[in-house]
């Protein structure tokens, strides 16, 4: 089994988001980055699968040099190798041509990836991949096993879930609770150093959708609190001031 | 040139999320001088076809077939791409829902179109095609701007409130070719929750988290959401400890949410359960501690016991109406 993981590199589910240079720019002062949280049940769930069946795991990641702290904690986890290709990613198009770039060279037998990213939290880049290789992609995969080339998933569906099986390859966007988040132990950070990390040029790819500015939402206003006696006085602020029930 | 609006409906309704996008739809029609076309997919019965008129629409497109009584991603997609091409459709606005997550980025595949999820507002055509979106999971925004010749967007919920105009449309059946071969997925099962209203769906959402204490209390908060129809959600520790279905886990690694109201009960507020309710309209808050974080994200807030609080909020709406 050869298993390609694409991971991006996010600032911590507890950052405070702000902006720069009028508006423009991500303020990344003081931000600690994370593997997507997605994308690290589809990495703990890839090599899950490569213990059970043998094979390799491979992460990727479009990104700048500085995500490369990002890509060794994946690595520390129990990745073999890593691709970085070295580019800003500007949109989903662009990031899933150099996926779809190097997947085309490599022929993996399986490609995992997040739900969503949680900076862009587009839920795009997976079914843009699979269309560009001709495969599969399904998502949200909750459950996934492999038995002889053909896969068992839970998907969620709209208020439920199902159960389907599809032949590999194919791509997936996953979320808990496929696997658990591993943390690395000390062997996996001392091994992570040493595991080939490959840096790559970005193919070219004509953008159809480019970023302007960043706002932040409007400051909330103060909470009314109300007395635990009488509950009542609630709904009728609910109804009568707030306007909604 | 045309608008084409994706429509969806939970067997014998449409979704509220597709009604408010085809006023959304018909508001930027206006604005593009295009006609605006819907492409209701399924057993949707004709009375509700005529609500698509009196939202906006001027023609429906109405595919129907058994492929389509399945979650069947492909076979949405082609009729959503076929429906475009058939109408010239330069803008695709899809209604954000699970389905539409898993084949939104097929469309745009097939349509050789950019695509924005997450869109939160009307677009701005004064320079071009810009849009808003949600970023961050809901922390910020982004003006993006699309420059390909057909556009497909997915609207975020409660995005933008459409009304009853009462226009007319014509319903058309339209016959979609879907290619078996293009179903490589196969579907051995299906839970769903039946009878239950959609998390995804509801206006009120009542959430409970670990301060409920256990499974077996979750009675009290069950009572209050039937008082005001509302759906039910939870916090992750609440559906990692098998309490709830996994499916009501809210947050930034679960469900995002949208709704008018929501209620969370003994959730303390920790910024990744915010991220999955920051777009709510109004959030009541229900803690015994006065500084949970959650009261600063909150508009209405009861410091005190659960267990004594909603019994008496849910006696309280029962006499509501
Ligand atoms: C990467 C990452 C992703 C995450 N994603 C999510 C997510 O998507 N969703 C999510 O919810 N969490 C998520 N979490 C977990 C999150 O950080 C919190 O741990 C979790 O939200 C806490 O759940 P809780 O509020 O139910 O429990 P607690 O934090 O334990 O809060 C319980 C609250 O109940 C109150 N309480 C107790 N007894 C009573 C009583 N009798 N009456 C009234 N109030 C009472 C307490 O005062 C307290 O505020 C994530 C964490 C990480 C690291
Ligand atoms: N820059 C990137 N490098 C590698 N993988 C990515 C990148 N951006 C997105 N992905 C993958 O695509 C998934 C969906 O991302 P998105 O479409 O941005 O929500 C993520 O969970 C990742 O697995």
């Amino acid at each position: 089994m050869k298993i390609l993981v694409c991971i991006t590199h996010v600032p911590d589910t507890t950052s405070k988001i702000s902006f720069t240079d009028n508006n423009t720019k991500f303020n990344a002062a003081g931000v600690q980055y994370i593997i997507g949280p997605y994308d690290e049940y589809a990495l703990s769930r890839a090599i899950e699968l490569k213990e059970q069946l043998g094979g390799t795991v491979t992460v990727l990641n479009v990104g700048e040099a500085d995500t490369e702290p990002t890509i060794r904690k994946a690595l520390a986890i129990g990745a073999d190798d890593a691709i970085r290709v070295n580019a800003t990613p500007k949109d989903a198009g662009f990031v899933a041509a150099q996926i779809a770039a190097i997947a085309k060279e490599e022929k993996y037998d399986l490609i995992l990836m997040g739900r969503e990213s949680i900076d862009y939290n587009g839920g795009l880049v997976h079914g843009l991949v699979a269309d560009m290789l001709g495969i599969p992609s399904i998502t949200p995969v909750m459950k996934l096993d492999i038995e002889n080339g053909n896969a068992k998933m839970t998907r969620e569906i709209e208020g439920g879930k199902e159960s389907i099986e599809c032949v590999l390859p194919f791509v997936a966007g996953c979320q808990e609770p496929i696997a658990e988040w591993k943390i690395p132990n000390m062997r996996g950070i001392m091994s992570a150093r040493t595991k080939p990390l490959k840096v790559t040029e970005p193919v070219p790819f004509s953008e159809m959708v480019m970023y302007g500015d960043f706002q932040l939402p409007a400051a909330k206003g103060a909470c009314k609190m109300i007395d635990p006696a009488n509950p009542a006085e609630l709904l009728t602020l609910l109804r009568n001031e707030a306007k909604v029930l | 040139m045309s608008v084409l609006i994706y429509v969806e409906s939970n067997g014998s309704e449409i979704k509220k999320s597709s009604l408010d996008a085809v006023a959304y739809g018909a508001e930027v029609g206006v604005k593009m001088s295009s006609s605006v076309t819907a492409v209701a997919i399924g057993n949707i019965p004709a009375e509700q076809l005529a609500l698509l008129g009196k939202y906006g629409a001027a023609s429906v497109l109405h595919v129907q077939g058994d492929v389509f009584n399945h979650n069947s991603p492909m076979a949405f997609a082609a009729a959503v791409t076929e429906a475009a091409k058939k109408t010239g459709a330069k803008l695709v606005v899809l209604p954000k829902s699970t389905l539409v997550d898993s084949f939104a980025a097929k469309v745009s595949a097939q349509l050789k179109a950019g695509i924005v999820t997450n869109v939160t507002d009307l677009p701005d055509l004064s320079n071009g095609f810009s849009v808003k979106r949600s970023i961050f999971t809901g922390k910020a925004f982004a003006t993006v701007t699309i420059s390909s010749d057909i556009k497909v967007i997915t609207l975020a919920k409660n995005a933008y409130q459409g009304k009853e105009t009462g226009g007319n449309a014509t319903v058309e059946l339209f016959a979609v070719h879907v290619s078996d071969a293009d179903q490589k997925v196969k579907t051995t099962n299906v839970e769903k929750a039946s009878g239950d209203l959609l998390l995804t769906e509801a206006d009120i959402v009542v959430s409970g988290g670990r301060g409920m204490k256990g499974p077996e209390n979750w009675g009290i908060l069950l009572d209050l959401a039937k008082a005001l129809g509302a759906a039910t959600g939870c916090s992750k520790p609440v559906s990692d400890m098998d309490w709830r279905p996994h499916h009501e886990h809210v947050g930034q690694t679960g469900v995002k949410v949208a709704p008018n109201l929501y209620i969370a009960i003994g959730i303390s507020g920790a910024i990744q359960h915010l991220a999955g309710v920051n777009s709510s309209k109004c959030i009541v808050v229900i803690n015994k501690d006065p500084e949970a974080p959650f009261f600063k994200a909150a508009d209405y807030g009861i410091v005190g016991d659960l267990f004594e609080v909603v019994p008496k909020l849910t006696e309280a709406a029962k006499l509501l109406k």
